[in-house]
């Protein structure tokens, strides 16, 4: 069992509200802030302070205390939680420094939390979105549309994927590898001629069915250049495969 | 055979073609496709579409007709997720995180966006919410953007619309609205 007073070793002066929070619920807090943006929201929250007057002395020595407790924690402090410190800590510094009290300068003069301000507001808005985002999933969750039923998957029009393709292509290779047993050794299509044959049949026929393409194959090595040939053919131009049927023939298409 | 002087189908029998289209299309119809199956004219089904959706309010039952990324779908009413759930044995899905939620808040008000844009607005790095949102597929690569290092620049699918309930991108509220909130804190 974690004694959560231990961790009031690490930090003179923390405040009892965070060394009162077991170790577990507090990551599970810091977690929540999923950057430096947030965490300075909260704090600013925490402080009841006006957004557009931040007290920045004192909401940066909280956000430094934040950080030291997720060091402690070993909850690793992210570059951005960094950067972020040496912003607050820089305004500070700036606001620290003597005004100009000259009328010329105070006027032209931005204030140093400024850049600080819009950014948060920004920020703001964008976590108003994503909340309104979250409710609309959860609304979206509870309406169902009609399940599938079996003309989608009939459907001619549904696209073969390189699996089909595959397993279409390992029937064929099976059936072949009974057929031809004795081989007289003849010649080989290139994959370039036989590109060339497969493009003039398609721009032809318009359609063709991969089986019998296959079916004209002479050997085994035939069928995978044909193979690698429709693999190019529809990467290269403007052709469909469609199926009609799980694990059956697969169509070229020409498309206009 | 002989040529058939077609007649004209009268309206109430165009909007129960459209909602036997719109039940048997297994993703939201648009109205162009159901103007060129039923081979009238977009004003007739739209105002088809309308009536349909009219009656579908009117009766109030356990289906709605809705417009949905670009076109129309029969869904259920939210009302009755416990006994479909129940039925259909499913759980709902795991929900995206925060820091993915307000990524894609970023990307969906702000696209084409680039990373160093989103890291500007969360102050914080964005790399795995970005590529959980890229698997979920709720977002695309819109190309690069014409600047120092073409970083990627990141948009919203048509997923993304399905997934939330969304005719199209205008009906998102618009990101100004969430000022007064801003403000209140």
């Amino acid at each position: 069992m974690e004694q959560p007073e231990q961790l009031s070793f690490d930090f003179y002066k923390e405040q009892p509200r965070i060394v009162r929070e077991s170790r577990d619920e507090l990551r599970l807090k810091l977690g929540e802030f999923a950057g430096p943006l947030d965490l300075l929201l909260y704090l600013i929250k925490q402080e009841q302070a006006n957004i557009f007057d931040i007290p920045i002395a004192k909401i940066t020595d909280e956000y430094l205390k934040y950080i030291r407790l997720m060091k402690t924690l070993d909850i690793s402090v992210a570059g951005d939680f960094l950067v972020m410190a040496a912003t607050l800590i820089e305004i500070k510094s700036k606001m620290l420094l003597p005004n100009d009290v000259s009328e010329e300068a105070e006027e032209e003069m931005e204030d140093p939390r400024e850049a600080l301000v819009r950014q948060l507001l920004e920020h703001q808005k964008f976590k108003n979105a994503a909340q309104m985002l979250y409710e609309r999933t959860t609304v979206e969750e509870a309406v169902f549309a009609r399940g599938k039923i079996e003309s989608d998957e009939n459907n001619a029009e549904t696209n073969a994927t390189v699996f089909d393709l595959l397993s279409v292509f390992q029937r064929i290779l099976a059936r072949r590898v009974e057929e031809i047993q004795m081989e007289i050794e003849r010649e080989e299509v290139s994959l370039a001629e036989m590109l060339n044959n497969l493009k003039r049949r398609v721009f032809e026929e318009k359609e063709l069915s991969l089986l019998k393409f296959f079916e004209e194959m002479r050997s085994r090595r035939e069928i995978v250049t044909a193979f690698f040939a429709i693999l190019e053919i529809v990467r290269t131009e403007n052709i469909k495969l469609t199926q009609s049927a799980t694990f059956g023939d697969i169509i070229l298409k020409k498309m206009e | 055979m002989e040529v058939e002087e077609k007649q004209p189908r009268g309206i109430a029998e165009i909007v129960s073609i459209v909602e036997a289209l719109v039940f048997v299309a297994d993703e939201p119809i648009t109205v162009k496709i159901l103007a060129e199956v039923l081979e009238e004219d977009k004003e007739t089904v739209e105002a088809a579409v309308e009536e349909l959706k009219r009656e579908y309010d009117e009766r109030a039952g356990g289906l709605q007709l809705r417009e949905i990324a670009g076109g129309w779908q029969i869904s259920t009413r939210t009302e009755y997720h416990e006994e479909i759930r129940k039925f259909l044995k499913t759980r709902p899905s795991a929900k995206l995180s925060l820091a993915a939620l307000e990524t894609l808040a970023v990307i969906a008000y702000k696209q084409p966006v680039t990373v160093p844009e989103i890291l500007e607005i969360r102050g914080v790095q964005s790399a795995s919410a970005i590529k959980t949102l890229l698997d979920k597929k709720l977002i695309t690569a819109k190309g690069r953007k014409e600047t120092v290092g073409r970083p990627m620049m990141y948009g919203t699918s048509r997923d993304f619309l399905l997934q939330f309930g969304l005719k199209d991108l205008s009906e998102l509220p618009s990101i100004e609205d969430f000022e007064d909130l801003a403000q209140g804190a």
